[in-house]
């Protein structure tokens, strides 16, 4: 309604109530595959009341970066959407969450967006589709992973392979041959990184550039890293993040930090052991007390502890700013991370026994199902999101140095 | 709405459900959650009070306007990080008397007094302040801003009464109050499904804000007019308490017309559109009412300044509308309007659009075209742009409008707040004609017409509620223990 009802001077008619926020319809000209419409036009409604509001600019980086911004292209969102940390706290200090009429719900949007890209830009598209919930399909990943590690061990160490304690200098081996791990895992990653590299490149010519974006140099590559390494934008902009729930908190990010630097830790231990092995031929598995047990044991725990704790915030938070897709693909990936290392280091105490064999299957399998998945799963997140905060570092360079951007702090009113 | 006074002695034979609450022995009631009602709850549950605090709004919806707050007005001594430099007491008063016209006033010198604890208070209490984003440049020397705005300081303090174990009812209203001489012996509650209640109570604190949310109560000061005012803020300020006050005998402070009003978008919701349906284009080109006329000096004075002021300018103009009406380079200098504008490629085709006289806009933007004197243009400062030998004039960054297309916003009263309230003493208590009621105390929005009868201060509603709950908060606590 335009105005209060009754016996009002009535407002001319094409005054009437339009939808909030459809100053920039989105242009089909300009629109991206990745985006539906429905999605884009809701987002640039969404996006359009927040920037005349900018109540929250002091949360993330994501304010700020509307701030820079009059209207909002299908490439303004990408961005914004994976600059978006799915905080939350901007959910609960907005005055007009439903029930309001604007029904403002940012996180929600940005996930929906996000998920949109990260399988938009994957490729082949199919795969991606097949994975989009990621549970019957990385389920029958899983089985398929686990009948190609087992049938590789039969084929190489027959029937008792799985049953028989093997211990000493290259005991894994008498299982399952090192080349059969190596080569796999080096071309999945280089495939990997290859297909999930190819989405972000897209996804960074889609955000588009400026001149003065392209004039930076490298010190906002830097600074993108170290907002990454150091999760600034999980902190709600000072006391911590509305996550679980309405209550600032840093559990999240503390329990990222450890996911992250447990998988960082076990990339040592891993490269620690290629090492030992090639370079000082000293074949695994390796002491207890030894640079990649420790790393590898260090990172399993911090992996596993970490895990369990996102997950267990994930069940605690609140569904309504959650986008349900995305909620599936976190989990997803959760599991498969969990997977991955219980039965790691499963392996590492049961190596010695009977059990060896049977514990290995299972962790080159889950091993192989992450490979397999991973650029089609929760994983990229890492790079699009890098990706985004290196942008936004550009962008506030370019505005610092060449004041491309009107910018004006509200009076306080 | 009348009510006849109730006496403690004839509950019995009032229309009022009897039905206690879990737990109905109250020390203090509060009457409203907004930040002067937790403050004043956080303060009594601090000094031991048991505690009720009723709001209105549903959970969701909680807080009144101060969800659309974004910072307050306090007296510090230094820059802290979150302001860029001291903000005397001294200071903070002339500025107020410089809006008020009103010269040294008492319960304005107390709150002021009462401001300079208040940053490290909040901050206590969990409210958390947005730095700089770039540089100590865009900070305010005299105002805090809240992390997040209004609704995030609200949070705070809800988490705070829970941690102080405070029961909060949603969609519960204090619709009456229970009087016996000079004392209040409770409160009469509307509960959530319909149900009232009377809740026996050793102290109140009415914050239950203004009336600004009643269109009727205000038509009986602005007639057929109030009709075509717009509710920025929340529904739930329809002025139940302060009007049983009132008809108990409470004192009223200030203009029962007073309302603050600014421009807001025509095509906004018509209550709770908070901030965003503000618009900042008016002193960028002109304004004309239905009629195509121009009616007061869009340039007056910077544009912070003059905010304010044209939400009453609308309301006094027929149909209480009115048009903004600029060309393209203005309208990449304020921050992007919320609606559209009505574009038009002529002033006739405008006119049009927005049902106003062809001959009557065609004439106003050609006598306005002729009266600008030529300038240098600067819209940051007041700049030498002005008419000549027209009325009203517009005193700077005047401009003719020839650079098709015309972009045009359709404009409302939007009301923020009213500035009629209830007396108070120093002690946050309700003054009254006639027999004293010793322990109704009231705070926020209800007692700013004692300090700010007229005017407008950045963040200062803040201030008051925050002074003024927790001296009611404190002082309704002692007499509640005594």
């Amino acid at each position: 309604m335009p105005g209060p009802d009754g016996a009002v001077p009535p407002v001319p008619t094409d005054l009437a109530w339009r939808t909030v926020g459809s100053a920039t319809p989105g242009d089909p000209s300009v629109r991206l595959p990745v985006l539906e419409m429905d999605l884009l036009r809701d987002a640039q409604r969404q996006l359009e009341i927040c920037n005349a509001c900018r109540y929250c600019e002091g949360i993330c980086a994501v304010f700020p970066a509307i701030e820079r911004r009059r209207a909002f292209q299908a490439g303004d969102v990408l961005l914004l959407a994976n600059l978006c940390h799915d905080c939350r706290t901007c959910y609960y200090v907005c005055p007009f969450t439903p029930p309001h009429q604007f029904e403002i719900n940012i996180p929600r949007m940005m996930s929906r967006v996000r998920e949109a890209t990260y399988r938009g830009y994957a490729w082949p598209r199919w795969l991606a589709q097949f994975l989009v919930d990621q549970g019957p399909g990385l389920a029958l990943i899983l089985l398929f992973s686990l009948a190609v590690a087992v049938a590789a061990s039969f084929l190489w160490a027959g029937p008792t392979a799985l049953t028989s304690a093997r211990t000493g200098p290259g005991a894994f081996y008498t299982v399952f041959p090192w080349l059969w791990m190596f080569v796999p895992a080096t071309l999945l990653t280089v495939v990997g990184f290859a297909v999930a590299g190819l989405g972000v490149l897209h996804f960074w010519r889609d955000v588009g550039s400026s001149s003065a974006v392209r004039a930076a140099g490298a010190r906002p590559l830097l600074g993108a890293i170290g907002d990454a390494l150091t999760l600034r934008y999980l902190d709600g902009g000072g006391p911590g993040c509305d996550y679980p729930e309405e209550s600032p908190s840093r559990a999240r990010k503390w329990a990222h930090h450890l996911v992250f630097w447990g998988f960082a830790a076990a990339f040592v231990s891993t490269t620690l052991a290629f090492v030992q092995q090639e370079i000082f031929g000293v074949l695994p598995p390796y002491p207890y007390a030894s640079a990649p047990v420790l790393f590898g044991a260090a990172g399993g725990i911090a992996m596993i502890g970490g895990g369990i704790a996102l997950w267990a915030l994930k069940l605690r938070s609140e569904r309504a700013p959650a986008s349900l897709v995305m909620f599936a693909k976190d989990q997803a990936f959760i599991a498969l991370l969990l997977l991955v290392n219980v039965t790691g280091m499963a392996l590492l105490l049961l190596r010695d026994t009977p059990g060896m064999g049977i514990m290995l299957n299972l962790h080159l399998a889950a091993v192989l199902g992450f490979y397999l998945t991973a650029p089609y799963g929760k994983l990229v997140h890492a790079l699009y999101r890098t990706g985004a905060l290196f942008r936004d570092r550009l962008e506030r360079h370019a505005e610092l140095t060449v004041g491309t951007a009107v910018w004006t702090r509200s009076a306080p009113r | 709405m009348a009510h006849r006074p109730l006496r403690g002695h004839d509950l019995a034979q009032r229309n009022v459900l009897m039905r206690p609450l879990p737990a109905a022995d109250y020390d203090v009631v509060v009457a409203g959650g907004g930040n002067a009602g937790l403050c004043a709850a956080i303060i009594a549950a601090e000094a031991g009070a048991r505690v009720l605090l009723a709001e209105r709004a549903t959970e969701a919806s909680r807080s009144g306007n101060t969800r659309h707050t974004r910072n307050i007005r306090d007296s510090h001594p230094a820059a802290d990080g979150f302001v860029s430099g001291p903000y005397p007491e001294a200071e903070f008063l002339a500025d107020l008397e410089s809006v008020t016209g009103v010269k040294n006033g008492e319960l304005a010198r107390l709150v002021i007094a009462e401001s300079v604890s208040l940053a490290s208070w909040m901050h206590g209490h969990g409210v958390a302040w947005q730095p700089p984003l770039r540089g100590t440049l865009g900070l305010s020397r005299t105002n805090h801003f809240f992390l997040g705005g209004g609704k995030a300081l609200a949070n705070a303090y809800y988490r705070e009464l829970r941690r102080l174990g405070v029961e909060v009812r949603y969609e519960t209203s204090v619709i009456d109050v229970v009087l016996d001489g000079g004392t209040c012996l409770g409160v009469v509650l509307a509960l959530r499904d319909g149900a009232r209640v009377t809740v026996p109570c050793r102290a109140l604190v009415v914050a239950a804000g203004g009336f600004e949310a009643n269109l009727d109560w205000l038509a009986e000061y602005w007639g057929p007019r109030a009709k075509g005012f717009v509710v920025r803020g929340t529904p739930h300020n329809d002025g139940t308490l302060l009007r049983v006050l009132l008809d108990r005998g409470a004192r009223a402070v200030g203009d029962p017309k007073g309302v603050h009003a600014i421009a807001v978008d025509a095509r906004g919701p018509s209550v709770d559109g908070g901030i965003v349906t503000r618009l900042d284009t008016i002193p960028l080109g002109i304004v004309v009412d239905r009629n195509g006329r121009r009616f007061y000096d869009e340039g007056e004075d910077l544009w912070p300044k003059r905010y304010a002021i044209w939400g009453r300018l609308i309301a006094e103009r027929p149909g209480q509308l009115a048009y903004s009406i600029v060309d393209g380079p203005a309208l990449e200098r304020v921050i992007a309007p919320l609606y559209p504008p009505i574009e038009a490629r002529s002033i006739d085709e405008l006119a049009e659009r927005i049902g106003v006289d062809r001959a009557a806009l065609r004439k106003t933007i050609d006598a306005f075209g002729r009266a600008v004197v030529p300038g240098h243009y600067d819209p940051d400062r007041l700049d030498s742009c002005r008419t000549e030998g027209i009325s009203p004039p517009k005193s700077h960054w005047a401009r003719r409008l020839e650079a098709p297309p015309y972009f045009c916003f359709p404009l409302r009263p939007g009301i923020t707040f009213t500035y009629m309230g209830v007396m108070v003493d120093r002690d946050a208590r309700v003054q009254w004609h006639g027999e004293p009621v010793s322990n109704i105390y009231a705070a926020g929005e209800v007692v700013s017409g004692n300090i700010l009868p007229t005017g407008y201060l950045a963040g200062l509603g803040l201030t008051i509620g925050s002074a003024f709950g927790r001296i009611a908060g404190r002082q309704a606590a002692r007499h509640a223990r005594t």
